[in-house]
């Protein structure tokens, strides 16, 4: 008898206390990924819009802007994303000897920049590599040839991704940092007895206990770069010329730059929605093909 | 690994120079010079906010006179009060509404075992993956249509929706560490359920809602694409705002903007320096 009080108070407790965060994400985030979807098959400028099919789908294979769009996030993605996690297993790894002198001091400096928003460092970044600002100068006095920065396609694009890495390397450093904590120190101990060399050990030992770790930052940092639009639209405001445009910017300027096309937006938006499925699970199952 | 090599450096720094210290010393560059590039963009914020807009984008990287200039250009360019009330408000009622209904829900899903319960929290899980690049033309048009472009609840209301969800997951995960003997005494006690969780759930998770509070306020106040979108006055733009569009201008005042984005990053940096464990813990947890 009392155990089916219990029951059904935690019935209508465990529903009720659920109930605020379901209706928020309810209202806020499934109702317009599928007004979304509809959307996407709708044509038309402004609020008049009619039932395309798929003009859409057209529309996006012949966008050679949709197309430099893609190419330029795959870029970002490509260059940035491994460089970025490479750079913090190193870090993570030396800041993890406790022989080191000033341990907490390192690793406090490289997680300093976690802590600025995505905005203002990007201003930041913005005025050093000015035309003939520090960056230049800096170079200059190391006898070099100044560059324009923010004015051709290379060197916008590098400064961008020198950008992300300085942001979110030591984000992704703390997280190593936590697992390296976790393996059991007699395993090095063994190793080193054995006469395993240190790089030896960092490939066969350390990334291996680390590929959980890894593969969930991958995702992570993978899923945040796909929407990338802080840093863009501060430092380069996706030029020169769309060299730096990605795809949320270009939604952005599909909905709220030119004259709207909400319904082109939604089907651009749905190529992101398509890659960050697409490139979860791939790495999801290359992490549970080699386990 | 390089345990060994700082071993080595550390027990015989000079007696012996041959390839450990060459290795020690090469950690120690390394680790200066990610060290030096991580903190001289906050350096260059802090000299910067004493320069003159012409200096800063010389290169002017030593301490000026124009400190004072520039905050008055900033109080003169800006309505400052009212940004920094916008942001402090959007930001904190994010916060008191994202903790208050993700620690119910982060509590009831870890308290409350069902299976319909656990089919609920997986989708959310799955729901994380959502790109808000899918959502901010929907979620515009909703606005829109409801009228409430240009408002505090159409700013906010999203935002939480956007962290919710790892709130959620953070405090289900931070629940398992709570006794359930503390439960059970409270029932005996004859306390309701909601009793339960604001006298004795609250008080315990103290150190919880004090992590998830740090990064889920971080969060909100940094927060830039979908504020752009549908705030659209000067008037009720938040600090992030103002100072992208400070700095978008064809030539920044970058001395003022260098005040303003001081502004935009004092409290995380305080907050960063005060609370450093809580601050890393909440980071791990929030996504762990």
């Amino acid at each position: 008898m009392t155990q089916t009080r219990i029951g059904r108070n935690e019935r209508i407790n465990g529903w009720a206390f659920i109930m605020p965060a379901l209706v928020i994400v309810g209202l806020f985030m499934i109702w317009p990924i599928l007004w979304s979807l509809w959307m996407s098959f709708q044509t038309g400028r402004g609020m008049n819009m009619s039932f395309g099919g798929f003009d859409n789908i057209k529309r996006l294979a012949a966008d050679p802007i949709f197309l430099t769009a893609l190419t330029n996030t795959l870029t970002f993605l490509a260059i940035q994303v491994p460089v970025m996690i490479m750079l913090a297993l190193i870090f993570a790894v030396l800041l993890n000897s406790p022989y080191l002198i000033g341990r907490g001091f390192f690793r406090t400096a490289i997680f300093l920049p976690c802590v600025t928003s995505l905005v203002a460092y990007s201003i930041l970044f913005k005025s050093m590599f000015a035309t003939d600002g520090l960056v230049n100068q800096a170079i200059m006095t190391l006898g070099l040839e100044p560059v324009a920065w923010l004015g051709h396609p290379i060197p916008a694009k590098t400064v961008i991704i020198l950008a992300i890495t300085w942001r979110w390397t030591g984000y992704n450093m703390i997280f190593y940092l936590a697992a390296l904590q976790n393996i059991d120190k007699s395993i090095y101990e063994a190793a080193r007895i054995d006469g395993v060399p240190a790089w030896a050990q960092f490939f066969r030992i350390t990334i291996p206990l680390l590929k959980p770790v890894i593969l969930f930052t991958t995702i992570i940092s993978t899923i945040g770069t796909l929407q990338l639009f802080d840093e863009v639209q501060n430092i380069t405001l996706g030029g020169p010329s769309n060299a730096t445009l990605t795809l949320s910017q270009y939604i952005y300027n599909l909905t709220f730059r030119f004259m709207p096309s909400f319904g082109y937006a939604a089907t651009v938006s749905y190529v992101i929605v398509i890659l960050v499925a697409i490139l979860s699970y791939i790495q999801f199952f290359v992490a549970r093909e080699r386990r | 690994m390089s345990d060994a090599v700082l071993a080595t450096v550390a027990r015989k720094p000079f007696k012996r120079p041959g390839a450990g210290l060459l290795k020690g010393t090469l950690i120690y560059a390394a680790l200066s010079v990610a060290a030096f590039v991580s903190i001289f963009p906050f350096f260059w914020m802090l000299v910067g906010a004493t320069n003159s807009a012409a200096d800063i984008v010389k290169g002017k990287a030593t301490v000026g006179s124009y400190l004072f200039i520039n905050i008055a250009g900033l109080f003169q360019q800006v309505d400052i009060v009212r940004v920094l009330f916008n942001s402090v408000f959007i930001a904190a009622s994010s916060t008191v509404m994202t903790l208050l209904f993700a620690s119910l829900a982060g509590y009831a899903f870890e308290m409350f075992r069902s299976t319909a319960r656990e089919r609920v929290f997986t989708a959310l899980l799955l729901m994380l993956s959502i790109p808000f690049a899918a959502l901010m033309v929907p979620l515009f048009m909703m606005m829109a249509n409801l009228g409430q472009i240009n408002t505090y609840p159409a700013v906010i209301l999203p935002l939480v929706s956007q962290i919710i969800i790892f709130s959620t997951f953070y405090f289900r995960q931070a629940t398992k560490s709570f006794p359930h003997e503390l439960r059970d005494a409270a029932k005996i006690d004859g306390l309701k359920e909601w009793q339960i969780f604001l006298r004795v759930y609250f008080p315990v998770m103290r150190s919880t809602y004090a992590a998830a509070t740090i990064i889920i306020f971080m969060l909100s106040w940094n927060n830039y694409l979908w504020p752009l979108i549908v705030l659209q006055t000067n008037d009720m733009k938040t600090l992030v705002l103002t100072i992208s569009s400070l700095a978008s201008a064809y030539t920044p005042d970058y001395g003022v903007v260098m005040v303003a984005t001081i502004l935009t990053t004092l409290p995380t940096l305080i907050i960063f320096f005060i609370l450093q464990r809580l601050f890393v813990q909440g980071m791990l947890g929030s996504v762990k």
